[in-house]
């Protein structure tokens, strides 16, 4: 009986199909928008002006494209961890088409102008029900296979997707509280949050952040912790810092939120404190990188010729330099200079395209293959061109906005002698041109090596199979 | 006792029980197991247990 039953890899086909389909939207919609900062007149109709395709842009990006990376690495590392196939796959299936809807809605109504007006929450009340709905779906999926698992042990890496679950649920619950607007006695799509004033603002950026800290760190970390072992033939360096490092994020992340909000009405300490838990951010992510890194250690050479190990390596770095950007921001003398100026979107893009896009790509590059029956991508070389494109892409984004970033915090500071002034918000604006225009270009680069990425997957599917018979392998070491 | 004094003695409790898991993941009992678990994601492409276990014999 054992032998005949197989892996669950349609879903994970699925989901790892639409992860490189969105990251082309939703990188496209940023490069879109990264124009119209440049070039205004871009802006020419109202439900595709920047403040429409900017939250639309986040969405796809975070929630499309790295959502459903993390439903398919997620689906297959916790089969082939666990030796056994997924729990409920009508469920699975439901996961996958019910993303896709949560999506294409939040396409038609964020330019439309439905919004909530969270960051990262945008989608207005009928989504965020879908949202809950599927979400549930996918950990009764999740946790189900862990507890048919034929292992003793539940591997590290889902401890970190499960984890990941769990808190975004909770932060979507909480943060999604809402009242909808009844209009002419009937039900609108409209809503307001259930908090108000800097309690609504507190409840949101503890949210934002453990978007930030469950959803594009925990999850991620995951993935990190399955498949880089696996592209690199080699046990993780030391599971017990795994452990700690799992544990750690846990403890710590749910309080460093207050950072998003200093020098706002928010009580001193409670901006102090999250602060602190900033700072010891950086043990945990450290570790946590370190231990990702040193697990080539003794298969340095093989970084020489897989570009697929050089993307997980090279978004190890990216979460390493962010995650030690990030509490350096987080102090509030730093913060002063920092906040609302384009450091703190470098800041996130160091980490969203150098480490959540670049882990993600990885992986996916490691799955195609194996779920269209092939050894290999179609071509490796063209891996290779996308390596680097990705990496002076986000090289060039990130330089420019630390220096606009910087002159901008600067400029707003910078008073006269008689107290007033020194600049005009509008000079501020100008002299940063420049450095918009490198965005575009950082972007646009990411972007071409996201559609030769579609190209190498599309040409692998073409000269492949559809793989439905992976046998459920019994674990080596059953006791 | 108010529910500051809960808060405070929530977060004393949060601190140990890390500092207890950090003990309990670095004590030298869980060397075995943790290698072994580290072994899973690499052990998980083999042909089945059987086979393996020939393998082993051979070596």
């Amino acid at each position: 009986m054992q032998s005949q039953a197989t892996y669950n890899y349609k879903v994970v086909r699925q989901f790892a199909v639409m992860t490189v389909i969105w990251g082309i939207v939703g990188m496209l919609v940023g490069v879109i928008i990264a124009a119209q900062l440049v070039w205004p007149e871009l802006n020419y109709v109202e439900w595709l002006s920047f403040g429409r395709l900017r939250p639309l842009h986040t969405n796809a990006v975070i929630f499309a494209f790295g959502g459903c990376a993390l439903f398919a690495t997620s689906y297959y590392s916790v089969q082939r961890t666990n030796h056994t196939p997924l729990f409920a796959p009508g469920l699975a299936a439901f996961t996958f088409w019910g993303w896709q809807l949560v999506i294409l809605l939040a396409a038609l109504s964020l330019p439309l102008g439905f919004t909530q007006g969270k960051e990262y929450a945008e989608l207005e009340w009928p989504i965020d029900i879908l949202i809950t709905v599927v979400w549930v779906s996918y950990a009764v999926v999740f946790f189900g296979t862990l507890m048919k698992r034929k292992t003793p042990h539940i591997y590290v890496s889902n401890w970190f997707f499960g984890g990941f679950i769990l808190t975004v649920a909770l932060l979507h619950l909480v943060n999604s509280a809402a009242i909808p607007v009844f209009a002419s006695g009937m039900l609108t799509p409209k809503s307001y949050s259930a908090y108000a004033g800097v309690q609504d603002a507190m409840v949101q950026w503890w949210y934002g952040h453990n978007a930030v800290g469950f959803f594009l760190t925990a999850g991620f970390l995951g993935m990190m912790y399955y498949f880089v072992p696996k592209q690199a033939g080699r046990p993780v360096y030391s599971y017990r810092l795994s452990v700690v490092h799992f544990w750690a994020l846990i403890f710590t992340y749910m309080w460093a939120g207050p950072h998003h909000l200093h020098y706002t009405a928010l009580p001193d300490w409670t901006q102090s404190l999250g602060m602190i838990f900033s700072l010891i951010l950086l043990a945990p992510s450290w570790g946590g990188m370190i231990n990702g890194v040193m697990t080539m250690s003794g298969a340095w050479h093989k970084l020489r010729d897989d570009p697929i190990l050089k993307f997980m390596i090279t978004s190890l770095s990216f979460y390493g330099m962010s995650t030690f950007e990030g509490p350096m921001m987080a102090i509030k003398t730093v913060n002063a200079l920092s906040h609302y100026t384009d450091w703190t979107v470098g800041h996130v893009h160091s980490g969203a395209l150098g480490w959540v896009a670049m882990i993600s790509i990885g992986s996916i590059y490691y799955l195609v293959p194996r779920l269209f029956g092939k050894t290999e991508m179609h071509s490796t070389k063209l891996i290779n061109v996308h390596f680097w494109l990705a990496t002076l892409g986000t090289v060039l984004y990130i330089a420019a906005l630390w220096i606009s970033g910087v002159m901008q915090g600067l400029m707003w500071r910078a008073t006269n002698v008689d107290g007033t002034l020194t600049y005009s918000f509008v000079e501020s604006v100008k002299s940063s041109y420049p450095f918009w225009t490198i965005r575009v270009v950082g972007g646009v680069l990411f972007l071409t090596g996201m559609l030769i990425m579609a190209y190498n997957m599309f040409m692998t599917m073409a000269g492949g199979r559809v793989v439905n018979d992976a046998p459920v392998l019994q674990p080596a070491h059953a006791h | 006792m108010d529910i500051n004094d809960l808060r405070s003695l929530f977060t004393v409790l949060s601190f140990v029980a890390f500092v207890g898991i950090v003990w309990w993941a670095y004590s030298g009992r869980r060397k075995e197991s943790y290698e072994a678990a580290a072994r899973i994601p690499l052990e998980d492409d083999l042909p089945l247990a059987g086979e393996q276990r020939a393998d082993q014999v051979k070596d």
